[in-house]
């Protein structure tokens, strides 16, 4: 059902060839300089990432099906934690919806031909592959047992595996999501289409542009003291080593300062996708468009100054404690306003049930579940109780695993047919949506309750009348992997399927929809000129970006 | 596929320059866009030496006297000559964007050529003074080895500067690689008034080299 929407130069037919067609060699996609190539390269390295991520969750809950284990040694079981949790965070979660949805979207939203800088968008994808490869090694030779957090002194001084190169990893992981994230400051302020005012940008594009000002200001920090953890390893240089003189609680505020916004980094760009789909699949203006634009600018801000929530039982003051179990709940409100918009753009649309809406709906179940017992350990006295049990990670599950990776399936549901012009079998995708809330929540439900009896995180057996609960969670694992696995058998067999489809299979009242599905490598022949804004979903919308000038 | 590389398929119409990359639509957007990219990595560089500044401010704070103490291995006069040699560079580099920005090819080669030359400096006298150090068993964490010390944990205060002063010199090095490279252009030609992004760009990191250094000096050199 394309409406009205004009394509701009349709497809006359000396129209040039998509971005898929424009150059066929291996070179043409390793040195390419478009956004929408860098984007598919992403979203290949990222998924691959993602599925040793997962293959590493699925040995930790079938090891959990009993008490005392089944099949990994209790040291190779930290092993496998740690390697989940970094793969999972440093290689997928950060990088895949900027990098994949990002990259490809956020120039053709603005109307522009590709990011400000090309080349430093190529080199960030060639940092995030060494980066990656670095974590790989390390795994190869005998992997890493600290965790994600790679806490001092244990990191520094003590842990005899292969720490130095997976911090390496990380280290240059870091520097391509500042690459990334100077990349879209830049092009948000100089690349915008004549007409493309601040206020008429879609909201992905400011999610977007408040992630990237979170990777820029946090991510030196996390860099910096993931060296001096490597430093202290190879020279013993002291600072973190309290029998040296150094101050390991001292890693912990450098790591959280980073690390707590690192969630934003997560959370952010996942609303931005939603945003989209809502309103798309709703057909309404986006309710209160300026209290979601500034809330992601006020979460950007906010969640600098809640670092200290994670060690209210490290050596902080209760004082310190205090403020920031306040702040803490003050991030909340921000958050909140974006799902009361949410759920006032759905009221009285006309709601289309269609997949990427079904993921949306998904989205705001786990959010709401997740942000809701964030509250709990933002305050002291409960979280005294909490920390580092289950409850903790059934919470961040919820709000940075769940929630970003069903707003990045949201995001490739909704977009897949502008970029790679073909759509997938509705059926089996409205199916496997299905399967996997289900699945994550079976997964997850239950490790609440574990954490509030008290099963605490990390450990490799646990006392037996946990484990009904745990059963209950290793079998939710396995239905959220056959969702999973179904949906990337559905979405690989839509190549199979024929490209003759509308370049607005949805009726999508933002820029990226007024060019071809999938585009030419310029994005638009000629410049769109911006009449109005988006989301323009009356009967008979006028087009959001007309006329060209002569290029 | 070289879509980012300026070349002859660039624009060239209406006083442009053949270096339009193809995806701005006017020098003023290409110019104005590696600006703000540059002081968006520049704070980036801010916070990346921060960490190192507030780790340093953490140590000296737990062991004052350790750090006053190490601190008189340090040779002042060698300091405060560094940091002369990178106030007149930074002064060259000034003014090779001026003569970038005027047209004139031979002073803008001959004020980078002078900023290297001082950079070349900064790193002979660090040269020495790092020798002089190793000489001396002053070196961080373990492998300190200096022999006749009455207050004890200097070895904090060595590991803090070998790393900073480390960083910044790595700075210091990647700055005149790329001041080598704008030399080799300007040499060919490229700088004019219409086009000097690459020297004022380049401009804004050497005084953010510089200036890391202005605050390194007095904290390692001048402690009391
Ligand atoms: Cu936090």
């Amino acid at each position: 059902m394309s409406t009205a929407a004009p394509v701009l130069h349709g497809e006359s037919p000396k129209a040039p060839p998509s971005y898929l067609q424009a150059g066929h060699t291996i070179k043409s996609w390793l040195l390419t300089g478009d956004h929408k190539r860098i984007a598919v390269l992403y979203l290949i390295s990222v998924s691959v990432f993602f599925f040793f991520g997962s293959l590493a969750a699925s040995m930790i809950r079938i090891e959990l099906v009993s008490p005392r284990g089944v099949m990994l040694e209790s040291d190779t079981y930290n092993k496998v934690f740690t390697a989940h949790g970094i793969i999972m965070i440093f290689f997928f979660l950060i990088p895949a919806i900027p990098a994949v949805l990002g990259n490809f979207l956020l120039p053709i939203m603005i109307g522009a031909r590709d990011l400000a800088f090309p080349r430093l968008n190529l080199l960030s994808w060639y940092l995030y592959v060494a980066g990656g490869l670095c974590g790989v090694l390390a795994i190869a030779f005998g992997g890493v047992d600290t965790g994600w957090t790679f806490y001092t002194p244990y990191s520094s001084m003590y842990s005899n595996t292969n720490v130095t190169l997976t911090i390496i990893g990380a280290f240059i992981a870091g520097f391509s999501s500042i690459a990334t994230g100077i990349n879209f400051i830049v092009t948000v302020h100089k690349m915008r289409a004549p007409g493309m005012t601040w206020f008429r940008l879609p909201l992905m594009v400011w999610g977007s542009y408040a992630t990237s000002l979170i990777i820029v200001l946090g991510t030196p920090v996390v860099a910096i003291t993931l060296l001096l953890v490597v430093m202290e390893r190879v020279f013993h240089i002291g600072v973190f080593s309290p029998e040296l003189g150094g101050d390991p609680v001292l890693f912990q505020h450098l790591f959280w300062f980073y690390s707590h916004p690192a969630v934003y980094i997560m959370i952010l760009p996942a609303m931005g996708v939603i945003n989209e789909v809502i309103t798309c699949f709703s057909r309404k203006r986006i309710f209160g468009y300026h209290f979601i634009a500034f809330s992601s600018l006020a979460i950007a801000g906010l969640g600098f100054l809640v670092w200290g929530h994670h060690m209210f039982v490290s050596s902080q003051s209760m004082y310190q404690g205090m403020v920031f179990s306040l702040l803490s709940y003050l991030v909340a409100v921000p958050s909140a306003i974006k799902v009361f918009n949410w759920t006032a753009t759905i009221y009285k649309g006309s709601v289309r049930f269609q997949t990427p809406f079904l993921y949306v709906l998904g989205f705001m179940g786990l959010f709401v579940v997740g942000g809701l017992t964030g509250l709990f350990l933002a305050a002291m006295s409960t979280d005294v109780h909490l920390t580092d049990t289950y409850f903790v990670v059934a919470h961040f599950h919820y709000v940075m695993a769940g929630s970003n990776l069903i707003a990045l399936l949201a995001g490739m549901h909704y977009w897949w047919p502008k970029m790679y012009g073909r759509l997938y079998n509705k059926k089996l995708a409205a199916i496997s949506s299905a399967l996997i809330f289900v699945g994550f929540n079976l997964t997850f439900l239950p490790q609440f309750v574990l954490g509030s009896r008290g099963m605490p995180r990390r450990y490799f057996n646990y006392l037996p009348q946990f484990q009904d609960l745990h059963v209950a969670s290793t079998i939710g694992s396995w239905v959220l992997a056959a969702g999973l696995f179904l949906t990337a058998a559905y979405l690989l067999a839509s190549f199979r399927q024929p490209k003759g489809m509308a370049a607005n299979p949805w009726g999508g009242r933002t820029l990226e929809w007024e060019t071809t599905s999938p585009p030419t490598t310029h994005n638009f022949e000629g410049q769109p000129v911006l009449q109005h804004g988006p989301y323009d979903y009356r009967p008979e919308p006028a087009a959001v970006g007309v006329k060209e000038l002569a290029h | 596929m070289s879509t980012a590389i300026p070349s002859a398929h660039a624009h060239a119409e209406g006083g442009q320059t053949p270096f339009l990359q193809h995806h701005f639509r006017e020098m003023s957007q290409q110019f104005d866009a590696a600006k703000i990219g540059m002081w968006l990595f520049l704070v980036t560089e801010v916070l990346l030496f921060g960490g190192l500044f507030v780790g340093y401010g953490i140590m000296h704070a737990r062991h004052p006297e350790a750090f006053v103490a190490a601190h008189h291995h340090l040779d002042k006069t060698m300091g405060a000559l560094n940091t002369v040699v990178l106030l007149i560079s930074s002064f060259t580099m000034v003014l090779s964007v001026w003569a970038a920005q005027t047209s004139r090819k031979k002073l803008l080669v001959l004020f980078l050529l002078l900023t290297l030359a001082c950079a070349g400096t900064f790193m002979v006298v660090k040269y020495f003074e790092y020798s002089h150090k190793f000489h001396e068993g002053l070196l961080p964490g373990k492998y300190y080895s200096h022999k006749g010390d009455t207050v004890p944990g200097q070895f904090l205060f060595f590991s803090f500067y070998f790393m900073m002063t480390g960083l910044h010199g790595i700075h210091v090095l990647l700055g005149m690689a790329a001041i080598a490279w704008l030399v080799w252009r300007a040499l060919k030609g490229h700088f004019s008034s219409l086009y000097y992004a690459p020297v004022e760009i380049t401009g804004l990191y050497w005084h953010l080299v510089d200036l890391i250094w202005i605050y390194l000096f007095p904290l390692m050199y001048l402690i009391s």
